[in-house]
C-alpha cells in the first residue's frame, strides 16, 4: 500500500480571499493536487475537516485581534510544516497602515460603535509570531510559485522562488523598460519578481504588489523618480501600499518622512 | 451564529460575521483618486472587479466625465468574466454539493466528474478574459479611472470566441441539470433591489430599483438606506430607510430585468422553469446558472461589436466634489461614494457591500426556516442554516463552511 497522502490545511486571517481562491484558480491542476494530496482543511472549498495535524499548512491573512494572535500559534502547533501566503500574511497586508495611524481615530471613522470590536492597534505579519518555514509574496500570490511551493514541500526540497527583481521579468518578456522609454515611474527595480512583469507589459509602472526584492536599492529608484518629477509624498504612498510594513519599505518610507 | 429556541419558537437569532476590521475606508483617506480602484480591489479577491468598477464610477461621476464606445464595452466585458468566473466558482464549488449531499466539489469529483471538470473549465473561460482584459484574474492591474492602461486589439479579443461559444452551451446545460436538482420548498416576499438600465440587463451600472417602487439614481443611495452597527457582527447591516431589510443578488436582478437577458438565456431560464420572479432563495442557483449563460451570450456580443479606441483612457480631472459609484458584484449591487477635493485627494470614502446589506435579509430567512426543522439535531440544524445562508454566495463563504452554530433550547 501507498503511504498515505500528506494532508493540507489552509487558513485564513485578516485578508481578501484572493490567495487561498489562487489554489483554485489553478484550474488545470486542481484535480491532480487534490490526487496528490489530502485537502484537509479548505473553508472556501469544502465544509469538511479532518482533525488532528497537518504536513503543510498555508496561511493567508495577517494579524489583527487578540484572537487570532492566539489562533496563530494553535495553527503552528498543529503544523509540521507552515507557509504564509500573500502579501497580507509575509508582510501585514494594506490592513497594516493603520501601523502608522491612532486606531481608536480609525475604529470611529468606519464604525457608529467602535465600542463593540476587539482590534489590535497593528496588522502584523504571521512571522512576527511565530515561527514561519516559508513566505510566498505577493498581492495576490502567482498560482505557479504557489504549485512550486506545494510540491517542493511535499518532496522535502527548496522551493525555488527567485528573489531577484521585476526588471529581470521585463527582460526576459522583452518589455521595454517603461521608466526609461515613457518617463512612467516604476516600483520593478525594488520589487519582488514572480507576477511575470505583468504592469510594463500593460503600459503601466509596477505597483510593488510583490514587496521588495533582494536588497532593494530605494535611494536610487527615489533619485529616479525625483528626476521624472514625482512629489515625494507619492513615493511615500507608493511604498505604503500592499506591502508598506515589509522592513524595507517600512524604513524607506519613515525616512522619507522624516 | 446563535439561536435561541423555545419548543418551535424562535426566541432569538444572530447571525455573527467575524471578519476582523481592515479600516479602508480610514486609510483611503488622504490618498490619491485615482489609486482607490486597486486599493479597494483587496476588499475581496473573488469580486475585485467589482470594487475597482463601484470605485471608477464614483471617481468619474465625481469630475463629471463618462465612459463611452470601446471603453465602456470593455468595462463590461471584463465584468462578465467576473460574472462567469465567480458564478461558476459559487454554483459548481459552493452550492451544487449542498444539493447533492457532498461536503466540497472535490469529494463529488468522483461520482460527478463531468459536471466538476465543466465547473473548473467554465470558472477558467471567465478567468481568461480577466486576465486578457486585466493582466490577471485576482487583482487586475489594468483597470483605472478613466479607462485602462492599455486596451486590447479586436484579434486579442477574438481568441475568446470558441472558448466563449462552447461557454455558453456549458452554461444552458448546466442550467437544465441544476434545475433538476431537489430545492426545500421555501419562499419569502422579498423587496428585491439591483440596479436597472434602460437598453441592457444592467451590470456595471444603471439606477437603482426596487419591486416595490424604488427608482433612484445612485447618488441618492443615503436618502434611501442607512448603516447600523449592532453589537453581534463586525459588518454593519444597511436597511431601507422605512426600516425594512431588502435582498440583492441574482434573484433581484432576475426578478427586475429578466425582460433584457439575452435570447438564450432568456430561453434557458425558460425550460429551467423559471417564472417572471424567483422567490426561493435555494433557486437562486438556477439564476446563478442563468446568469452565466447570459454573460457569455453577452461577451460575445461585446467582442462582436467592440471598435478599439483610440486612447485607452480619457482625462479624468478631478474637482472638489462628492462622486458615487455602484454597480452589480455577482452577489449584489456594490456602492461606493467618495469625497475629493480640487488637488484629487480622497477625503472620505463609504463603502457598502452587497454582503452587508443582505445580512437583514438573511436573518429573516434563517429565522422562517428553522421553523419546521427544530426537530433535528444541532449538526443537522447546522448544516441545513449553512446551506440557507450559502444561498446568498456571501464574501464570508469561507466562513459559512465553519459557521459555529450555538442553539440555546429553552
Amino acid at each position: 500500500m501507498s503511504s498515505p497522502r500528506p494532508r493540507l490545511a489552509v487558513w485564513k486571517f485578516a485578508s481578501c480571499d484572493g490567495c487561498q481562491l489562487t489554489l483554485l484558480d489553478a484550474e488545470d491542476h486542481l484535480l491532480d493536487v487534490a490526487g496528490a494530496i489530502d485537502i484537509a482543511y479548505f473553508p472556501e472549498a469544502t465544509r469538511g475537516e479532518i482533525e488532528g495535524h497537518y504536513d503543510l499548512s498555508l496561511v493567508e491573512g495577517s494579524i489583527t485581534t487578540p484572537h487570532d494572535a492566539e489562533r496563530i500559534t494553535q495553527v503552528r502547533e498543529m503544523s509540521k510544516a507552515l507557509v504564509t501566503i500573500g502579501a497580507c500574511a509575509t508582510a501585514g497586508g494594506i490592513q497594516a497602515l493603520r501601523n502608522w495611524a491612532n486606531v481608536d481615530e480609525f475604529l470611529s471613522i468606519v464604525y457608529a460603535q467602535p465600542q463593540y470590536l476587539d482590534t489590535l492597534a497593528t496588522s502584523t505579519p504571521i512571522s512576527d509570531h511565530i515561527d514561519v518555514d516559508f513566505e510566498l509574496r505577493g498581492c495576490p500570490i502567482s498560482k505557479h510559485q504557489l504549485l512550486e511551493v506545494i510540491d517542493a514541500f511535499i518532496h522535502r526540497r527548496k522551493p525555488n522562488i527567485p528573489r531577484h527583481s521585476v526588471c529581470v521579468e521585463c527582460k526576459l518578456r522583452g518589455t521595454n523598460c517603461v521608466m526609461v522609454a515613457q518617463q512612467i515611474p516604476c516600483m520593478g527595480p525594488i520589487t519582488q519578481a514572480g507576477c511575470g512583469a505583468i504592469c510594463p507589459a500593460y503600459d503601466r509602472g509596477c505597483y510593488g504588489c510583490f514587496g521588495p526584492s533582494q536588497s532593494p536599492n530605494i535611494d536610487s529608484l527615489a533619485e529616479w523618480w525625483g528626476r521624472l518629477g514625482v512629489p515625494e509624498i507619492d513615493l511615500i504612498h507608493a511604498l505604503r501600499t500592499f506591502n508598506a510594513y515589509a522592513p524595507e519599505f517600512r524604513e524607506a518610507s519613515e525616512a522619507l518622512e522624516r | 451564529m446563535y439561536l435561541k429556541l423555545r419548543g418551535e419558537e424562535v426566541l432569538d437569532l444572530k447571525f455573527k460575521i467575524f471578519e476582523p476590521p481592515r479600516f479602508y475606508e480610514a486609510f483611503l483617506r488622504g490618498r490619491r483618486f485615482s489609486e482607490a480602484p486597486d486599493i479597494t480591489a483587496r476588499i475581496c479577491g473573488i469580486c475585485p472587479i467589482a470594487y475597482q468598477t463601484s470605485a471608477c464610477n464614483a471617481m468619474e461621476s465625481a469630475a463629471g466625465v463618462e465612459l463611452t464606445g470601446g471603453l465602456r464595452a470593455l468595462r463590461r466585458l471584463i465584468y462578465c468574466g467576473e460574472w462567469i468566473e465567480s458564478h461558476s466558482l459559487h454554483v459548481f464549488f459552493l452550492h451544487a454539493p449542498d444539493f447533492l449531499g457532498y461536503d466540497s466539489a472535490l469529494a463529488m469529483a468522483n461520482d460527478f466528474p463531468e459536471q466538476v471538470q465543466m465547473g473548473l473549465k467554465l470558472k477558467k473561460i471567465g478567468n481568461q478574459i480577466m486576465t486578457l482584459i486585466g493582466g490577471r484574474e485576482i487583482h487586475p492591474i489594468n483597470i483605472r479611472v478613466g479607462g485602462f492602461f492599455r486596451v486590447p486589439t479586436k484579434t486579442e479579443l477574438e481568441s475568446l470566441v470558441p472558448d466563449l461559444e462552447w461557454a455558453l452551451e456549458a452554461a444552458m446545460a448546466t442550467t437544465k441539470w441544476i434545475s433538476d436538482l431537489p430545492f426545500p420548498d421555501f419562499e419569502r416576499d422579498y423587496e428585491f433591489v439591483a440596479l436597472q438600465h434602460p437598453d441592457e440587463y444592467a451590470i456595471h451600472e444603471g439606477r437603482i430599483v426596487s419591486n416595490r417602487g424604488l427608482d433612484i439614481g445612485v447618488d441618492e443611495w443615503d436618502d434611501h438606506f442607512e448603516e447600523t452597527h449592532v453589537a453581534w457582527s463586525n459588518a454593519l447591516h444597511a436597511r431601507r430607510k422605512n426600516g425594512g431589510a431588502y435582498h440583492l443578488g441574482p434573484m433581484a436582478r432576475y426578478s427586475l430585468n429578466s425582460e433584457q437577458l439575452t435570447p438564450a438565456a432568456k430561453e434557458i431560464a425558460r425550460v429551467a422553469g423559471l417564472g417572471p420572479t424567483c422567490l426561493n432563495p435555494f433557486r437562486s442557483i438556477i439564476v446563478r446558472a442563468v446568469e452565466i449563460a447570459f454573460a457569455c451570450e453577452e461577451a460575445l456580443r461585446l467582442i462582436d461589436g467592440y471598435v478599439r479606441p483610440e486612447a485607452p483612457s480619457i482625462e479624468v480631472e478631478p474637482r472638489d466634489a462628492i462622486g458615487h459609484g455602484a454597480s452589480e458584484a455577482p452577489r449584489g449591487t456594490l456602492y461606493h461614494q467618495y469625497q475629493i477635493d480640487s488637488g484629487g485627494l480622497i477625503i472620505d470614502a463609504h463603502i457598502v457591500p452587497p454582503t452587508s446589506q443582505n445580512q437583514l435579509s438573511i436573518e429573516d430567512d434563517l429565522r422562517a426556516y428553522v421553523v419546521g426543522r427544530t426537530q433535528l439535531t444541532d449538526d443537522q440544524l447546522q448544516w441545513q442554516l449553512e446551506q440557507a445562508i450559502r444561498c446568498y454566495d456571501p464574501c464570508i463563504s469561507c466562513a459559512t463552511h465553519f459557521l459555529d452554530l450555538t442553539v440555546d433550547r429553552e
